[in-house]
Formats: C-alpha cells, sequence, structure tokens
C-alpha cells in the first residue's frame, strides 16, 4: 500500500465511518418514525412485516388531518410559541442591554439569580402555578401558557442576549451618546439593528422550546386550548394500536422545529458554549 | 434630578420588566409552594385546608416511595451522564477531525436535541414495542434475544430502557461543548508535543484533557440538574410506572400531587426535591461566579 492509501484507510477507519455509525445512530429514531408512518396500517403488525413502507402511503396523515383535530392543536401550540417569543424577548432584551452595558450595584447577584431561575425544578412551580392560575381564571388559555413559558424563555434569552451583545462593540453605542442619543434610543437605533441575528436566533430558540414543551401545557390547559404535544400524548392513549396515525402526528410535529433549529444551529450554539467555555 | 443620578438609574429601569415579570411568574409562586407546603391542602376538599407546620416534611421521611425516588435519581443521573459524557466526547473528537461533510454531521448530530419531549417518548416507545418493536425484531434476528422483551413494561428493564432515550437525546449537548473546548486548545501545544516525540494517547492525557477540564466540569453540572429535573420523558413513555420502577423525585412530586390532588404533600414533595439540587446548583454558580466579568 502506499503511503496515500494508508493515509485514507486511516481516516476511513477513524473519521469517517465511526462518524456515519453515530449520525445513525442520532437519526435512526427520527427516520424510523418517518418509515412507520410512511406504511400502510395493516402492514405494521404483519407476521412478514419490512423495513421499508411497501406500499409507500400516505393515508396515515390524510387520516390524521382529517380525523383528529391536529390542526387546531398546531394553532394553538403556534399561538402559545409566538406568544412566549413576543414576551420573552420583549422584556429579555432591555435586560441583557442592562447587563452588558452597565456596572451597576447587585449585578453580578441579579445576573447569576437569572441563571439560577434557569435551574429552577418545573415540579416546584407548576404546582402553584396551577393553584393561582386556577383563581385567576386563567387555567386553559392561551395567555396562562405564554405567562408559565416565560418562566424559562425570559432567563434564558436574557443570558443569550448578554453573550450576543457583549459582541458589540461598547464604542458604537458610546458614539451615539455623544452624538446625543439617549441610553434607549442609542440601544434601539444603533445596537439592535446590528443585533437582529441574534435576536432571531434567540426568538427561535424560544419558539423551539414552548413548542415542544408538555409538562406545563398538560396541567395548566389541555381542553380548550390543547397544544400539539398534549394532543399526541392523548392519541396515543386513544390510538393505542394506530402507530401509523401516531408516527405520523410525531413526524408532523417535531417537523417544524427540527427545519428551524437546522436554520439557526450555528448562531444558537455560539451563544450557548460561548458562556461555557469562558466559564 | 442631575443628569448623573439618571445615569445611575438607567441599568435598573432597563432592568426592570424583566425582574417584575420574573417575580410575578417565578418568585411568587415559588412562595406560594413554600407557603402550600405548610398546610393540609387537598383542592377537593378547600375547607380542611390548615396551616400543619412541618408535618408533611415529617411524613416525607417516613415515606418509602421518596426514599426509593431518591435513590433512583441518583441513578438515573449516575447511568445517564457518564454515558452521555463518554459518546458526547467521541463524536466531538470525531468532529474536530478535517473531513468533508463535518458541518453537515455537526447539524444531523444535534437533531435529538431538538425534538419535543413526547415525540421522543413517542419514538422511543414504539422501536421498544413488546410485539412488533425494532429493537425486539433486530435482536432475535441476530440470536441474542429468544422471544420479544417487553421492555417498558418489566420492571427490571424499564428504567434502563429510558436512561436509553435520554443518553440518544442529551449526548449532542456533550458533543457540542466539548467540540467548543476543543477548538479553544491551541494547535501549537500539540505540535511541539509531536516535536517531543509524544504519542496520540499521551497527547489526550497531558494536553487535550487539561485544556478541557473547566468545559467537562461546566458541562457536566448544567447536564446534572438538566437531567435530575427532567421528567417529561418518563411520563410520556411509561407515567412512572410499572408500579414504582421508574419514579424520579420530580415525577413523584408531580404524579402525587396531581393524582391524589394533595397540593400540601406534593408541594413539600417539590420543594424537597429543590433543596436537595440547590446544593449542587451552589456548587455551580460559585464555579461560574467566579469566572463572571
Amino acid at each position: 500500500m502506499t503511503p496515500r492509501q494508508t493515509k485514507m484507510l486511516r481516516s476511513l477507519l477513524f473519521v469517517h465511518v465511526p462518524m456515519i455509525l453515530i449520525v445513525l445512530f442520532a437519526l435512526a429514531p427520527y427516520l424510523w418514525m418517518l418509515l412507520t408512518s410512511l406504511k400502510d396500517e395493516s402492514t405494521l403488525f404483519a407476521a412478514g412485516r419490512t423495513i421499508l413502507p411497501n406500499p409507500v402511503t400516505l393515508q396515515n396523515y390524510v387520516r390524521l388531518f382529517a380525523k383528529t383535530g391536529f390542526v387546531s392543536n398546531l394553532g394553538h401550540s403556534f399561538i402559545v410559541a409566538c406568544g412566549a417569543v413576543l414576551l420573552g424577548l420583549s422584556v429579555s432584551i432591555t435586560a441583557a442591554y442592562s447587563f452588558s452595558r452597565y456596572r451597576f450595584t447587585g449585578r453580578r447577584p441579579l445576573m447569576l439569580l437569572f441563571l439560577l431561575i434557569n435551574m429552577f425544578p418545573v415540579v416546584l412551580l407548576i404546582i402553584p402555578l396551577f393553584i393561582i392560575m386556577r383563581h385567576l381564571n386563567l387555567l386553559d388559555t392561551h395567555l396562562g401558557l405564554i405567562l408559565a413559558h416565560s418562566t424559562f424563555a425570559i432567563p434564558f434569552a436574557t443570558w443569550m442576549m448578554i453573550s450576543y451583545f457583549d459582541v458589540v462593540p461598547k464604542s458604537l453605542d458610546e458614539a451615539a451618546q455623544v452624538d446625543g442619543c439617549t441610553a434607549i434610543s442609542a440601544m434601539v437605533r444603533v445596537v439592535l439593528p446590528v443585533m437582529i441575528p441574534g435576536i432571531i436566533a434567540t426568538g427561535i430558540y424560544i419558539f423551539i422550546t414552548s413548542w415542544n414543551e408538555y409538562l406545563y401545557a398538560s396541567v395548566l390547559a389541555g381542553q380548550a386550548v390543547r397544544v400539539l404535544t398534549v394532543a399526541i400524548q392523548t392519541l396515543i392513549g386513544e390510538y393505542e394500536i394506530a402507530w401509523g396515525l401516531l408516527t405520523a402526528a410525531g413526524v408532523i410535529g417535531a417537523l417544524p422545529v427540527t427545519i428551524l433549529f437546522l436554520f439557526v444551529q450555528r448562531r444558537l450554539i455560539s451563544g450557548m458554549t460561548q458562556g461555557a467555555v469562558k466559564g | 434630578m442631575s443628569a448623573h443620578s439618571d445615569v445611575r438609574r438607567t441599568p435598573y429601569i432597563l432592568l426592570s420588566p424583566a425582574i417584575l415579570a420574573m417575580l410575578v411568574v417565578v418568585f411568587y409562586p415559588m412562595l406560594e409552594a413554600v407557603i402550600t407546603s405548610l398546610h393540609r391542602s387537598i383542592l377537593w376538599r378547600p375547607k380542611d385546608v390548615a396551616f400543619i407546620g412541618l408535618d408533611n416534611y415529617f411524613a416525607i421521611f417516613h415515606d418509602q416511595v421518596f426514599w426509593e425516588s431518591l435513590g433512583r435519581t441518583a441513578l438515573w443521573i449516575g447511568i445517564t451522564i457518564p454515558l452521555q459524557l463518554l459518546l458526547g466526547f467521541v463524536t466531538a473528537l470525531l468532529l474536530n477531525q478535517k473531513f468533508w461533510w463535518r458541518p453537515v454531521a455537526r447539524s444531523l448530530i444535534l437533531i435529538p436535541w431538538a425534538l419535543p419531549s413526547v415525540v421522543i417518548g413517542l419514538m422511543w416507545s414504539w422501536i421498544y414495542h413488546p410485539q412488533v418493536g425494532v429493537l425486539n425484531d433486530l435482536l432475535m434476528r441476530v440470536g441474542m434475544l429468544q422471544s420479544a422483551m417487553p421492555w417498558l413494561a418489566d420492571p427490571h428493564s424499564a428504567l434502563y430502557a429510558i436512561i436509553a432515550a435520554l443518553v440518544w437525546q442529551g449526548f449532542p449537548f456533550f458533543a457540542i461543548m466539548i467540540l467548543a473546548g476543543l477548538q479553544t486548545i491551541p494547535g501549537n501545544l500539540y505540535e511541539a508535543a509531536s516535536i517531543d516525540g509524544a504519542t496520540a494517547w499521551q497527547k489526550f492525557i497531558e494536553i487535550t484533557l487539561p485544556g478541557l477540564k473547566s468545559v467537562l466540569v461546566t458541562a457536566v453540572m448544567l447536564r446534572i440538574i438538566w437531567v435530575a429535573n427532567s421528567m417529561d420523558v418518563i411520563y410520556v413513555m411509561t407515567g412512572g410506572g410499572p408500579g414504582y420502577a421508574t419514579h424520579t423525585l420530580p415525577l413523584y412530586a408531580f404524579k402525587r400531587t396531581y393524582s391524589s390532588m394533595d397540593f400540601g404533600y406534593g408541594s413539600a414533595l417539590a420543594v424537597t426535591f429543590s433543596m436537595v439540587l440547590l446544593v449542587l446548583i451552589m456548587v455551580y454558580l460559585r464555579r461560574v461566579g467566579k469566572d463572571m466579568k
């Protein structure tokens, strides 16, 4: 073997093959769900069941949209996730700006507090939130769920945006303030436009987390406002053996966030790992 | 009012909406949880609410299921984290090599992490299906299993089956954190070691591991907190069963609250769990606090 061939063999054995195996491992459950959803329901439990769908059919998807309220579930999820994004971004942008640009008494404890909230057990908050929302008649409403999702959206968005703000040179807003802008208008007119990609990434992150959230959605809502995750869990109970239908619901439910995620993952990761690598 | 005091107030004004929101949706509910935990409070007996001091906490001390769940939480963390770390580490080392499809591999690896836990529970339940699950089919075809195994219905295997799903869900996080750490290690360290005749293994032990130390500690701690908290995948896959076989502490608090609507005892369980977790979080915050500007 020539040295060149040896080198190729080595990279094949030690890089490409193991990498392919890990990528397969990461994708296999999802692909298996996708394949199942394309199969005829009656073939799933047959003795001669095959790996690939034969024939390929979309009947599960047709049934999902025709027979269940899946479209309205998607709608509820969309409303709640958008609400969480709006609420989360609107209060955390100014908070992150403040943490990034000013040195003030109580800054460190407050920043740590925001980090701490991120780690609060859901189970500690979900019980009192249920009691409170019951009193305020917020159970089973979009607003109630949006508020519940803001418990993780606000602290997380604040931390992510601190790291994006930190990258924007301070001289930029100082120059604007010299030119007569107030602190707030400097932020709005000069810094925010530069931050748009970071804001979008943060917004998408909130959207994904809210879309994926299950526990709050099942306890604080579930009847009038039945979001997608709760709907899927209910389907599992109702159509226990209709795995074609269930996997179709899983594929559709996961699709929007997967696409969004692939779209922004680079920026998202840089924002998340920055703090960790520094720390 | 002087311009000076105005500037000093600006950061607080900018922070106030976020702090106000946190007071309303996090701190007030938290206080409410602590107060509820000191009461006998069952939702459908509103007349019978009474202050009972620490009685709920004393009851927890004698609660067999609590101790079992605590032990299971430790087991759950103790198996999940090392496996995620190991797999994440290998993935990161691979992704740190240069090969043409690296960006694609990096994106695809992350997909498990972005999926809804309900969908994760759904697809793994389908893989583990007792009659027609693909796992049973594969294992029987290669002869590792004689007959189909009810992975999630058997109390001896249920917890481990869920752990496998959670390892799958969480290893991308480690991979990405470690990869970011690897990229901060200066390449000339490796070159110098090569000149000195170091083997690949020596380079790994002497350069890579020390260089990753702080990232590893941070990632492990974050992950412990996250895994300890996460109960949705378990809840979707087994609901804590069969019996109590897959009850972790937060799940027990959650189920106990809503199955019997016993908010007093449930809150006490949740507060107790949070106290256990707080110790871990404090250790983590000290590390972060030290490095903060």
